[in-house]
């Protein structure tokens, strides 16, 4: 595979490369006993594999593939409860595409369409407030569901739909929030992480404070990164540098986008709009405490768990994984995706198993993908 | 789906609903711009923008935006994109 030829910089990134490595031996790292540094968002995970940066980074330096995948983390009960509200007469689902094939218990929303549920994949809630306002004898439920560089999209589009009085709006609300699992990761006993290379895109919306408390109380560096590989080379080298020096800060890589204190507008719409739930299920993590939203009381009206009775205010329901699989694991690093027994066999991005094989952002369906990290069998 | 891609806005298509026509991926789209906003919404007009599931989310510069398009081309993001908003079109005439 030709790599390294297609960064658009190769001298600049041969030059990271090198100081990586320079680090990572003064640091004592090697393969037996590496760095740990967990990159967070799906978004990274993915560019990481494209470019094959974990091949390329010095051999002490080991990614942790962070849960920053939306659809990765969705329970199977939370499909269940879109083709539930699918299913009711008179209904039109919207949701992005991405959490089409997302396996319930019992179906996904891809099947459930096949089955003739009107689910329609739209690129946009903007698209399902057009459809709602073209449909006045449907409802129209926008599947709400990301983290927080999509809750500000809903958040408006319900602002919107209030102001314009659409009665026939209103979104399933499963946004989840970044820095909660973060905090429930670095409360794990079994977890070793060493630093953090922080999600961009999620950041342009909160800013880097809401990382604070890993730095402060952890004792971790972060480094908020942008997705070209140079933006990710260079990220893995302030952390390496922070841990050098003893520190731990929270530095911001990609200050051209991200703004310290993230997107006012964006913040007042959510705050506005939505209200922490006390805890939330995620798929491979389990409950986690204040990490799920949900919409406030004030716009009761565009909630489609209140419209429906339907979704976690009417009771969590907690359904077990698939016998065999492993996402859970792969989820918080413990293993690769190649040691899950369902991987390429029961699971494969065709027909997947676990949500990890679904979406693009999802490890295992970046090990399939693009074939796995440097032969972690040989690492005991 | 979490990540922004850069889009060019070309037009004030509804300065009350903070609206704005923006070529992303040489797709067209209406976009929301209320996050962006920082004056009269003319003043956006050719200006870049990360665009994040239909709303401009943040001012990029002309470099940055054909760098991180570049990006997200490799990544097959940005074809995913200009997918992704071909499908809403249809879904709103009934054929999604
Ligand atoms: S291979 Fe499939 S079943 Fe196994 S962890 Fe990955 S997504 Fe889950």
């Amino acid at each position: 595979m030709k790599y390294a030829t297609e960064f658009r910089d190769p001298k600049a990134a041969k030059a990271v490369l090198a100081r990586i490595s320079a680090l990572a031996d003064q640091i004592g790292a090697t393969r037996a006993a590496p760095v740990h540094i967990m990159e967070i968002c799906g978004g990274h995970t993915h560019a990481i594999f494209r470019y094959g940066l974990d091949k390329l980074v010095h051999e002490g330096v080991e990614f942790i593939h962070g849960p920053g995948c939306p659809v990765c983390v969705l329970p199977m009960a939370r499909v269940d409860e879109c083709v539930e509200i699918a299913n009711r007469p008179g209904v039109i689902f919207t949701t992005f595409g991405d959490a089409m094939r997302v396996p319930g218990t019992k179906m996904s929303l891809m099947q459930a369409k096949a089955a003739g549920a009107d689910i329609r994949m739209v690129y946009s809630p903007l698209d399902a407030l057009e459809l709602a306002r073209r449909n006045p004898g449907r409802e129209v439920v926008f599947f709400g569901l990301g983290f927080e560089t999509t809750t500000p999209s809903t958040a408006l589009s319900i602002q919107q739909a209030a102001h314009e009085g659409l009665g026939n709006f209103s979104v399933f609300c499963n946004h989840i929030t970044v820095p909660e699992p973060i905090r429930a990761l670095l409360d794990d006993p079994h977890m070793v992480l060493d630093g953090f290379v922080g999600p961009g895109h999620v950041s342009m919306v909160i800013g880097i404070h809401p990382y604070d408390f890993i730095a402060r109380d952890y004792g971790k560096p972060i480094v908020v990164a942008g997705f070209e590989p140079l933006d990710l080379l260079q990220s893995v080298l302030m952390v390496l540098t922070q841990i050098r020096d003893g520190r731990a800060e929270v530095e911001n890589q990609y200050a051209r986008v991200v703004p310290e204190h993230g997107n006012p507008v964006s913040l007042a719409a959510i705050v506005d709009v939505y209200e922490k739930r006390p805890s939330f299920e995620w798929r491979g993590l389990g409950e986690i405490d204040q990490s799920g939203l949900r919409i406030r009381a004030r716009y009761r009206a565009f909630d489609a768990e209140e419209k429906f009775g339907v979704g976690y205010a009417a009771g969590p329901r907690v359904v077990p994984e698939p016998e065999g699989c492993a996402c859970g694991q792969v989820m918080t690093g413990r293993i690769k995706p190649t040691a899950c027994p369902q991987f390429g066999c029961g699971c494969t991005p065709e027909m997947p198993l676990g949500a990890l094989m679904v979406s693009s952002e999802g490890a295992c369906a970046a090990y399939w993908q693009y074939g796995g990290a440097r032969a972690p069998e040989a690492v005991e | 789906m979490c990540l922004g891609i850069p889009g060019r806005i070309v037009a004030v298509t509804d300065a009350a609903r903070m609206m704005a026509l923006a070529e992303v991926s040489g797709v067209r789209r209406e976009v929301n711009v209320a996050c962006i906003l920082d004056g009269p919404a003319e003043d956006l007009v050719g200006e870049w923008a990360l665009i994040h599931v239909g709303f401009a989310m943040a001012r990029i510069d002309a470099d940055e935006a054909a760098k991180t398009l570049q990006a997200l081309q490799d990544l097959g993001e940005a074809q995913e994109a200009a997918e992704a908003m071909a499908e809403g079109a249809k879904a709103l005439e009934g054929q999604g």
